[in-house]
């Protein structure tokens, strides 16, 4: 409607920014015909979704730690933070100053221990042949895991038979 | 017991089969067809909570002839807890859902006896297939038998794993169930409206109630479970992005959009894809929640058991989806929009914006969750992401959030003026200021960006909310001639779908305050103490009045009493503990063997 739209703008230089002759707020300003309005919207909504998709994508392989298990870690660049999965040696654990010292070997109780350090918190599980996830990284030869980090999974059945 | 168990059960896995031969009979309208498929349901239902029933018993009177209880409880379990073992268990969480299904579609079908004929049967189809997916995965699938026998009969059990004595176990795992299993329904009527083509707002108007009866099951759940969390030591606090809390928060947030996309819907006929993709995008969450709850393929807290059922559900999330998704698009042409959004400032387009917010928030935790297994998929290595990778995306989500959650109430349909948006805004916003000045001026907030941000849109957003109900009332008062508190409650009452909302929103402005306040201003410290030494933490004196010790025949509980004192008054006394219990089955008699059962920390006020 090309005569309503010349009455339209005539008259927006003495309203506010997006205010409509009606007195209706608009975000996208009202010359705009309806057509190309919609066409504004869908491109601006996928460019926001577009943006996080590629933020998410960025952000997570970088901020991620990599889950190793003892055997890889004995190789680890040391300073570079990992996630520790594995099991607990059984009669390992021992109380070293305000924390403690034990050694954890592969998932499947195979290859060489690792001696672990740890402070904070220790969860109730938590104990020998148990398995066991701890963020943290490798100071020559030790795994030093950073506090409030330990998880201890929790066994389905608390008897000594579901330990083995 | 145990062979009429498996007979009921198997009974019960035929008639939910029969119920959806039935409905699927009666599709053309044929009344006496789907009154018989109604019934068959309610049958169902009724043999579902015969086995409920006998497992219960068994429980309940040690009969650990039956595997589930010999597992899951033991002669020194305590009552409370017999009755709670039976969903520690695999093939009873299993039960569980089947009797929920059997429960809510019965209530359903009940509900909708008079309406919806077309749509009524395929429904009633969906919903039996679901019913006969899960009975007969106890049936047939490995290991998850909930009738299974021994033979010899032991003479006590393994007992209920202490970390689940608590009694929130009670009511927690119930109640996520019911969250997850109610889905169901809204998404067997949508599959309905779907492949009969009613698509206008009719099925979300009558399936509307479940879907809210959903979301508050699973809000409610979640909300449990973080109190539960919260007192047991080594699980995160209140909230960890645990993949199985993650996997219960998902669907939560998509049925959050879908109750307020599906007003459009009724109110403008708009957003119709939308609303099918979300309740689809629901259930398939549901499902994947109750997948993740019992498999390991992701590091949880909640690793609770061994996943031999996952395959299934799998498959069955994959059939939901492929299938769904078909039938969207061989719909497309039936869900054009009625009307088109006239302005972005209306309350429509800042529902549009609020299930953005929603979606691209489950998408968040979506790939943080997955990414063990997307990080594996591309480097081979399983990698995963911590609490800050999270908070540095939900957070800013979560602040827009709750801003929306109080412009939304203020605009009105279609479109706004000037005029009215000055009149509704002017108090919230004003208040806003007043709240930004006094924390920048009285409190150390203006320090932590992301918390001042949203105490203030908090502020406005109440205030807004305040301000509805005021307006509402006075707007009675000068009706009627009612007095204010009167008028309050009568105003409330008419319209308690509207007001119900406002009160919502008020809990989740309150939750998020509570959030941001807790997460940005808490101070950790490791402090060794002695009897009567004390600390000073963050201005608080905290001293270690003495230790505590009890023995019983199940477990052996030490623990401290700590007085909290700010400027010499006592503002708290907290009795953390712990308690080592006994492994069943072996010699007594020395407080050693306490020590190698398992133990369980609680932080008490």
């Amino acid at each position: 409607m090309p005569q309503g739209r010349r009455t339209l703008s005539a008259k927006r230089v003495r309203r506010p920014w997006g205010i409509r002759r009606t007195g209706e707020l608009a975000i996208i300003p009202v010359f705009v015909d309806p057509q190309r309005k919609r066409k504004i919207r869908l491109v601006v909504a996928l460019g926001v979704a577009v943006l996080l998709a590629v933020a998410l994508v960025y952000t997570s392989f970088s901020a991620s730690t990599e889950a190793k298990e003892p055997s890889q870690l004995l190789t680890a660049a040391p300073g570079t933070s990992y996630e520790m999965t594995g099991k607990v040696v059984d009669g390992s654990i021992r109380h070293q100053g305000s924390g403690i010292v034990f050694r954890v070997v592969d998932r499947d109780g195979q290859g060489r221990s690792m001696p672990v350090t740890y402070t904070g918190t220790v969860p109730d599980p938590f104990r020998g042949g148990r398995e066991i996830v701890l963020t943290g990284s490798v100071k020559s030869g030790t795994f030093v895991g950073e506090p409030e980090t330990l998880i201890t999974k929790c066994p389905s059945k608390f008897t000594t038979k579901s330990d083995a | 017991m145990p062979s009429l168990g498996s007979a009921l059960l198997a009974l019960a896995f035929l008639t939910a089969l029969f119920a959806a031969a039935v409905a699927l009979a009666g599709r053309n309208g044929n009344r006496r067809r789907i009154d018989l498929s109604r019934r068959t349901v309610y049958v169902f239902c009724g043999l579902i909570t015969a086995c409920v029933v006998i497992i219960e018993v068994a429980f309940a009177s040690n009969d650990f002839s039956f595997n589930i209880v010999q597992q899951h409880s033991s002669l020194e379990t305590p009552p409370f807890y017999k009755l709670a073992a039976m969903w520690s268990s695999q093939e009873g969480s299993l039960l569980l859902w089947a009797w929920v299904l059997s429960l809510v579609s019965s209530a359903a079908l009940f509900a909708t006896r008079n309406k919806l004929r077309e749509i009524v049967p395929w429904a009633t189809a969906v919903m039996m297939g679901v019913a006969a997916f899960f009975t007969g995965l106890m049936l047939f699938a490995p290991d998850v038998d909930p009738f299974a026998t021994l033979n010899p009969v032991p003479s006590d059990g393994i007992g209920l794993n202490p970390l689940l004595q608590h009694p929130s176990m009670m009511i927690h795992p119930p109640m996520l169930y019911s969250g997850y299993v109610s889905l169901t329904v809204p998404f067997a009527f949508a599959i309905g409206a779907l492949i009969t083509r009613r698509l206008d707002a009719e099925w979300v108007r009558s399936t509307r109630r479940f879907a809210l009866i959903a979301w508050a099951f699973l809000g409610f759940g979640l909300l449990l479970g973080a109190r539960w969390s919260y007192t047991e030591l080594g699980w995160g606090g209140y909230w960890a992005w645990d993949p199985v809390e993650n996997a219960a928060l998902m669907p939560w947030l998509v049925v959050t959009a879908f109750l307020h996309s599906i007003m459009v819907q009724e109110k403008r006929g708009m957003l119709k894809v939308w609303n099918a993709a979300l309740i689809v995008g629901s259930f398939s969450l549901a499902l994947l929640g109750t997948f993740l709850v019992r498999s390991g393929v992701l590091q949880s807290i909640h690793a609770f058991g061994d996943n031999t059922v996952g395959p299934y559900i799998l498959g069955l999330i994959a059939v939901v989806l492929i299938g769904s998704t078909a039938l969207i698009v061989s719909r497309l042409d039936d869900m054009r929009s009625e009307k088109r959004i006239d302005s972005l400032v209306s309350r429509e387009s800042v529902f549009l914006v609020n299930n953005l917010l929603l979606v691209a928030l489950t998408a968040v935790i979506f790939w943080g969750t997955f990414f063990p297994l997307i990080s594996e998929l591309f480097t081979g290595n399983k990698a995963s992401l911590a609490a800050p990778w999270f908070d540095r995306y939900t957070t800013p989500l979560a602040i827009l959030l709750v801003l929306f959650t109080g412009i939304g109430p203020l605009l009105a349909w279609r479109r706004v003026t000037w005029a009215s948006a000055k009149r509704v805004f002017r108090v919230p916003a004003i208040v806003a200021a007043v709240v930004a000045v006094a924390l920048v001026l009285f409190s150390d907030a203006p320090g932590k960006p992301w918390a001042f941000a949203l105490f203030v849109f908090s502020a406005f957003a109440l205030t807004g909310l305040a301000q509805e109900f005021w307006r509402g009332a006075a707007a009675r008062r000068s009706l009627t001639g009612e007095a204010m508190p009167a008028a309050l409650v009568a105003v409330v009452s008419r319209n308690r779908r509207r007001y119900g909302g406002y009160i919502v929103h008020i809990g989740i402005a309150v939750i998020l305050i509570g959030i941001a306040a807790s997460s940005s201003f808490q101070t950790n410290r490791d402090v060794t103490l002695r009897p009567g030494e004390s600390t000073v933490v963050d201005g608080r004196t905290i001293t270690y009045m003495k230790p505590t010790a009890a023995v019983d025949s199940e477990k052996f509980t030490y623990g401290a009493v700590l007085r909290v004192e700010e400027d010499g008054k006592l503002i708290a006394t907290l009795r953390p503990s712990r308690r080592y219990f006994r492994p069943t089955g072996q010699e007594s008699g020395t407080i050693g063997s306490f020590f190698s059962g398992e133990a369980t920390s609680r932080a008490r006020k």
